[in-house]
């Protein structure tokens, strides 16, 4: 069988269009996938909205906050380069001014003002980084928790410069490398979670991994209550409660984002 | 016609090698990034976009600004710009082959580069630029050819190639306001945040772009037996002076809303940019050279004797292109990550593999630049003397 040119040219033209078409609609079904490495086990922890509330005042020693970072790091691999260039963080510590910019003043208690406030990825209702990604590499769950897909991420960190709480790192070098004294950036691998590559943005994913397990946030278990964790639309869960009996407060309320996370100082 | 490219004289290949040359060694720095990571440049976890992602913004304009001869002649008939519409639009196809080189050079993971296609995010602003760019990439080589290859067998350029010069009109604002948008839509970034980023875009851009073409226009007709004509590099003069003022008015503005409002986060990037806060003035020297060319530039420009002096009309083209490529191509983008969102300050300074790599991918542009007019003026050269009603 013989096809002229022309014809070839038709049905090459007709697949072409066929095959983007096809592409684009795989792609919408894809879309309606919750993307998980985890499949949730029968005692997953379930939620409509996540949310955590930072009690400052269960806060007394350093090796309070220590415990939380420590806890959270580890077990995700978080690389230690030594450097605050290269810097790569999940959950950390700053001062009230920073943690709450405009809302210090110079007559604040002192103590209050010197207190490090916990730091960590917001899993706003309407987050920036979500919204500007041109891949979808970082994309909202249904349950609220803000996700990263590190194979999928180009590494143009535009969320990065989205997001008004700092809370995305990018691997400016190999995170599975060695320093010049032949030290790994990762203290001690845990094989059960991935480690990253150069080049991709990465955050706090609130442990949907240990969730799919039924455990809590890493950082919550470590916080010996000081963190509280729960469902934002459940009525009687914990998290209700406490913002209930409380006075909260959130970070950068006023750009919109609708932080899940919240503060109460004291 | 890419033969053409192909013939010259000795001093064209030794610029052509030279170009090669630094073009290769940007490469083999590229290669260094690649396998050592981003990090060899000087970007951070608080300035996370730096000189390339600078470089590709004052470049979308640079792209953009070719309307400004395509549009004069196709929608008003100006005749002048008859002979150097081609040059806007062969200035428009490196520019923004550099803006896609930048960005590449920026991008962590470069091999997973269609990604931005392969999932289509209409949500996101970068998508759209990635879709207007390439979109104004090729319609510039379309019409850029078509017409030279119709001039070149002196007959008017075909009626088909009609639709795409108005399309690249409408076209060209699109990359460069979809570029603003990248900016001024991000919570926390105060000193993006402002609707006129946009303007200001165009403005900057429509004074940088046509003063490169001016200080082309003469290069081309010092070493060329093709002449652009006089009336044409002050009609682009004009043009110029008039964007340049808007973009210094635009400017001020922002000062205006900034220090007159005294809100915090809107002073605090214009006060570590020209004067420096707690200690920190990395770019003072830089953002003051800018403000001293820009006003040189104008007073060069606003003045009927020295814009008509086509030796002082050069001296503030290439003071108007260094003060805005500092503006647009630095400060602006390196502005907006200091303070951070935080108020705390980190700052920035590029490389040497990043500056190489920059220097490199300039040269590249050069390098399609110089062989696309090549093109251009061996065609001119041919036909001098005879005009095709286009």
């Amino acid at each position: 069988m013989s096809i002229s040119r022309r014809e070839f040219l038709k049905i090459a033209g007709a697949s072409a269009i066929f095959g983007l078409g096809g592409m684009a609609i795989i792609n919408e079904i894809t879309d309606d996938i919750e993307a998980s490495q985890f499949s949730p086990g029968p005692d997953a922890l379930i939620a409509k909205r996540w949310a955590m509330v930072v009690d400052m005042r269960k806060f007394k020693t350093e090796e309070d906050y220590r415990k939380i970072i420590e806890a959270c790091h580890s077990i995700h691999n978080v690389p230690d380069f030594g450097n605050p260039k290269d810097e790569i963080k999940w959950i950390w510590t700053d001062t009230f001014e920073h943690a709450f910019p405009g809302q210090e003043h110079e007559y604040m208690e002192e103590k209050l003002k010197r207190m490090p406030f916990v730091l960590l990825c917001n899993h706003c209702d309407n987050p920036p980084c979500v919204r500007v990604c041109p891949t979808k590499a970082t994309f909202k769950r249904k349950d609220g928790i803000v996700m990263m897909d590190q194979h999928r991420c180009i590494g143009c960190r535009f969320c990065m410069a989205a997001c008004p709480f700092g809370a995305r790192s990018f691997n400016w070098r190999d995170p599975r490398g060695k320093d010049d004294k032949g030290r790994p950036f990762i203290k001690e691998e845990n094989k059960e979670y991935p480690t990253r590559t150069k080049g991709v943005v990465e955050k706090c994913t609130l442990c949907f991994e240990r969730l799919a397990k039924g455990l809590k946030p890493a950082c919550v278990e470590a916080s010996n209550g000081a963190l509280i964790f729960g469902d934002l639309k459940e009525p009687n869960s914990e998290v209700r409660k406490v913002l209930s009996t409380n006075y909260t407060i959130r970070r950068k309320a006023e750009l919109g984002t609708m932080p899940s996370v919240f503060y109460i100082i004291g | 016609m890419l033969e053409k490219a192909l013939t010259g004289s000795r001093r064209y290949w030794i610029w052509i090698f030279a170009l090669l040359a630094i073009t290769g060694i940007g490469f083999i720095f590229y290669l260094k990034q690649l396998s050592y990571g981003l990090g060899i440049t000087g970007m951070s976890r608080d300035v996370s976009w730096g000189l390339y992602i600078g470089q590709f913004t004052f470049l979308v304009g640079v792209a953009a600004s070719a309307v400004m001869v395509v549009l004069p002649y196709y929608l008003h008939n100006y005749k002048v710009f008859g002979k150097i519409t081609i040059l806007g639009e062969f200035l428009a196809v490196p520019s923004v082959v550099m803006c896609m080189l930048f960005i590449f050079a920026d991008m962590g993971q470069p091999m997973r580069f269609m990604n931005i296609f392969l999932h289509p995010t209409p949500n996101s602003v970068m998508f759209w630029d990635a879709m207007v760019l390439g979109g104004y990439l090729l319609l510039n080589i379309v019409v850029g050819w078509a017409v030279l290859g119709a001039e070149r067998k002196d007959v008017p350029p075909p009626n088909w190639v009609k639709p795409f010069i108005y399309l690249s009109i409408a076209w060209a604002p699109s990359i460069h306001i979809v570029t603003a948008f990248l900016y001024s839509g991000l919570p926390g970034r105060d000193f993006w945040l402002t609707a006129i980023m946009a303007v200001r875009f165009l403005a900057s851009a429509f004074a940088s772009g046509p003063s490169l073409i001016i200080i082309l226009c003469l290069i081309v007709r010092r070493f060329t037996k093709f002449d652009p004509g006089r009336e044409a590099i002050q009609a682009l003069g004009k043009i110029v002076t008039y964007t340049m003022i808007l973009n210094v008015l635009f400017l001020g503005f922002e000062f205006f809303t900034a220090f007159y409002s005294r809100i915090p986060g809107h002073m605090h990037t214009f006060e570590y940019l020209y004067y420096g806060i707690e200690g920190y003035g990395r770019l003072i020297p830089l953002m003051w050279t800018s403000a001293i060319l820009a006003v040189f530039s104008l007073i060069l420009l606003i003045n009927p004797a020295t814009r008509r002096n086509e030796k002082t009309l050069a001296m503030a083209s290439a003071a108007v292109f260094m003060s805005l490529w500092i503006e647009k191509g630095f400060g602006l983008v390196v502005g907006g990550f200091i303070p951070n969102p935080f108020e705390k300050i980190t700052e920035y300074w590029p490389t040497m593999p990043e500056t190489v790599i920059t220097i490199g991918v300039w040269a590249i542009g050069f390098l399609i630049l110089t062989v696309l007019y090549k093109i251009a003026v061996s065609v001119r050269e041919e036909t001098v003397g005879i005009e095709v009603d286009r």
